[in-house]
Formats: structure tokens, C-alpha cells, sequence
């Protein structure tokens, strides 16, 4: 089980694509920063292989003025608590 | 349990510096312990005394200065990296004969050994990249 | 695998960042340390590995003399996407040293394979 975060913003396709591609079935995928974007609606479908293991940073999300479910938004002490929960942590950037 | 930091954003032009921080202060108040911040890339820049911030924003190096100060954390950097981009500490001025230094208290430059250490010592490492 | 061992992942081209230098000292730290490392380049890091480069003309080292030297620190687990040399016409043969191509199917069980995986 693995956390993966991802930082880049849509423009950075291959990052994302490379983050998805490297996800086994039981890892988590938290965007943080500019990879928050990845959570609105328009990039649902690419999303829709994850579905129910996409975690949004909250303080990023609300920064940026994207709107999203609460459901899928964590706090500061969240994300460290996935930390501990994964076995580790990759970070694409 | 025990993690290590990695930052390989710098301050200002990238928000991976200010990410790693408030994670920094979420992994202690959870009751865990830091073992090591590891500063790489233009992520030493961290690690510098000179910075002028406006009154009305949050200077990063002295953020990681007080955190480390409270909790007594290691912040390194690598000394390598950071002597290439212009910051050295006492030691290394002397060393390159330079008249200035400008490492902040709290910060010591180590070498990428101490990377690897924190990867053997710790439960979990987690890094906070730029881009480039 | 060893018990510990840690992934070195880059995806940067080289000499426009100082990105694939970076990751290889990392590696090349970790093997001084006799712990054991693999490297993998994704994306724009497969050009790291191309053949023939002259980067004198812009003052910068030649990274093909590190990536020779890795054998030597027994660095010699270096993974690179399949599709990332497909994408961009390039063969293993244009490569600077023997890797194991890996497709998307295989990248998950490379991650977690290794205790530590750094990106760089």
C-alpha cells in the first residue's frame, strides 16, 4: 500500500499519467498544491479508474477556489495519518 | 513513529517549502517523531539567514528555524548543493575564502549521506519537490 | 530484493536541470553507503541515457561518464519506461548501458519492491 501525492497541475500530463500508471489497486492518491486541479469535474473521467482512492489536500483546494465534495477533502493531520497508514509515501512532482 | 523530510522546493518560488512545513508541524502534533529535514536541490535555500520578508508574510527559513528551536529538530542541507548556490556556513567561508557566511542558526550542511541515513532510520520519508 | 533497499525515480531531461545529476549522486551516495539502489527513468529521463553526448559547448559535465562509472558502484539495476523510449523513438541499443525495460503493468511491483522510493 502505497501514498502517492502529486503536486503538478493539469498542463503536467505526464506526471499524472506516470502517478496513475504506477498505482497498484490498494494505494491512495492525494493531490496536493497545483494537483488539486485534477479533482474538478472536467478531468473526471481520468480520474475514474481511482475512483474512491483520490484524497484532496483541503487548504489547497479552498486556496485555489476549487469547489469540490467534502468527502474527498483531508486536513493537515489526515494526510499524515495516510502516511502511517501506507507503507510509504512517493511523491510526483 | 519516526519520519524524515525531504524539501527540494525552495521558498518563495515554489509552495513545496511551505507544504513540507505545515506537514512538519501535522507529524509532531500527531505524536510522532522527526528524525531529520533534508534540504537538496534549490531546496537549500531554506536554509538561509538573509531573507527580507514583508511585514504581512511568512518568512519560510524562520518558520523552520522556530519549529526546529521548539522540537529540537536536524534540518541539513546538503552542503553540496549549497555551496554551489551561494550558501555556506562560517566553515565553509572559510574554507572558499569567503568574508561572509550565511547559513541560519538551527540549519547544518551535511552531505547526501545524511539522506541516505534518514531513509534506513525512518518509517516513513516523505519529500516535497519544486520542479526541474 | 535486500531488506532495505531505496528507488531512485527521475524524470527530468538532462543539462536543461540540474535534475539527472542530482539523482545520480543520490544513487551514487546510497551505493557508498553499501546500501542497495536502482534507478528509474520515466518520461524525459530517458534521454539521461542517450548516447554520444558533447555538453562542453555549454559548460556542463558529460553525465555518460558518470553513467559509465555506475557499474563500478555496483549500481546495476537501472529500470527505464518502455513506453517512454517508444514515445520517443528511441531503442535500448541508442542507450549508454545495459537497462531492463519495464511497461506500466510492472511499474506498481517495482514501487513496491523497495522500502524507500525518492523522487528526484
Amino acid at each position: 500500500m502505497i501514498l502517492h501525492t502529486l503536486n503538478q497541475p493539469p498542463a503536467n500530463a505526464a506526471c499524472f499519467e506516470r502517478c496513475r500508471e504506477a498505482m497498484s489497486s490498494d494505494d491512495t492518491l492525494l493531490l496536493i498544491e497545483d494537483g488539486v486541479y485534477w479533482a474538478l469535474p472536467a478531468f473526471a473521467a481520468r480520474l475514474e479508474s481511482l475512483s474512491g482512492r483520490v484524497k484532496v489536500l483541503a487548504a489547497d483546494a479552498a486556496a485555489r477556489g476549487v469547489d469540490l465534495p467534502a468527502a474527498h477533502c483531508i486536513d493537515d493531520q489526515a494526510f499524515v495519518a495516510l502516511c502511517v497508514s501506507h507503507d510509504k509515501v512517493v511523491s510526483w512532482f | 513513529m519516526i519520519f524524515s523530510i525531504i524539501v527540494q522546493a525552495p521558498p518563495v518560488q515554489a509552495q513545496g517549502a511551505e507544504t513540507a512545513l505545515r506537514f512538519a508541524r501535522a507529524v509532531l502534533a500527531a505524536g510522532h517523531r522527526i528524525h531529520r529535514v533534508f534540504f537538496y536541490r534549490d531546496g537549500v535555500h531554506n536554509g538561509t539567514a538573509l531573507t527580507c520578508t514583508p511585514q504581512d508574510e511568512n518568512s519560510i527559513p524562520a518558520q523552520w528555524q522556530a519549529l526546529a528551536a521548539e522540537h529540537d529538530l536536524d534540518l541539513v542541507v546538503c552542503i553540496a548543493a549549497a555551496v554551489r548556490r551561494g550558501l555556506i556556513d562560517e566553515s565553509e567561508a572559510g574554507r572558499y575564502g569567503h568574508r561572509h557566511w550565511n547559513l541560519a542558526d538551527g540549519f547544518e550542511l551535511s552531505g547526501l549521506g545524511q539522506l541516505v541515513e534518514a531513509c534506513l532510520t525512518s518509517d516513513r520519508v516523505v519529500t516535497f519537490g519544486g520542479r526541474s | 530484493m535486500s531488506a532495505a533497499s531505496i528507488l531512485v525515480i527521475t524524470r527530468s531531461a538532462p543539462y536543461g536541470s540540474s535534475a539527472a545529476r542530482d539523482a545520480l549522486d543520490v544513487a551514487l551516495t546510497c551505493s557508498v553507503f553499501e546500501q542497495p539502489v536502482s534507478l528509474l527513468f520515466l518520461d524525459d529521463a530517458v534521454f539521461q541515457l542517450l548516447k554520444g553526448q558533447s555538453p562542453g559547448g555549454i559548460g556542463q559535465k558529460n553525465l555518460n561518464a558518470v553513467q559509465q562509472s555506475l557499474p563500478l558502484y555496483d549500481i546495476d539495476r537501472l529500470y527505464v519506461g518502455a513506453r517512454a523510449l517508444a514515445e520517443r523513438g528511441l531503442h535500448a541499443s541508442d542507450l549508454i548501458l545495459p537497462v531492463q525495460t519495464i511497461d506500466e503493468a510492472e511499474l506498481a511491483s517495482l514501487l513496491a519492491d523497495h522500502t524507500t522510493v525518492l523522487s528526484v
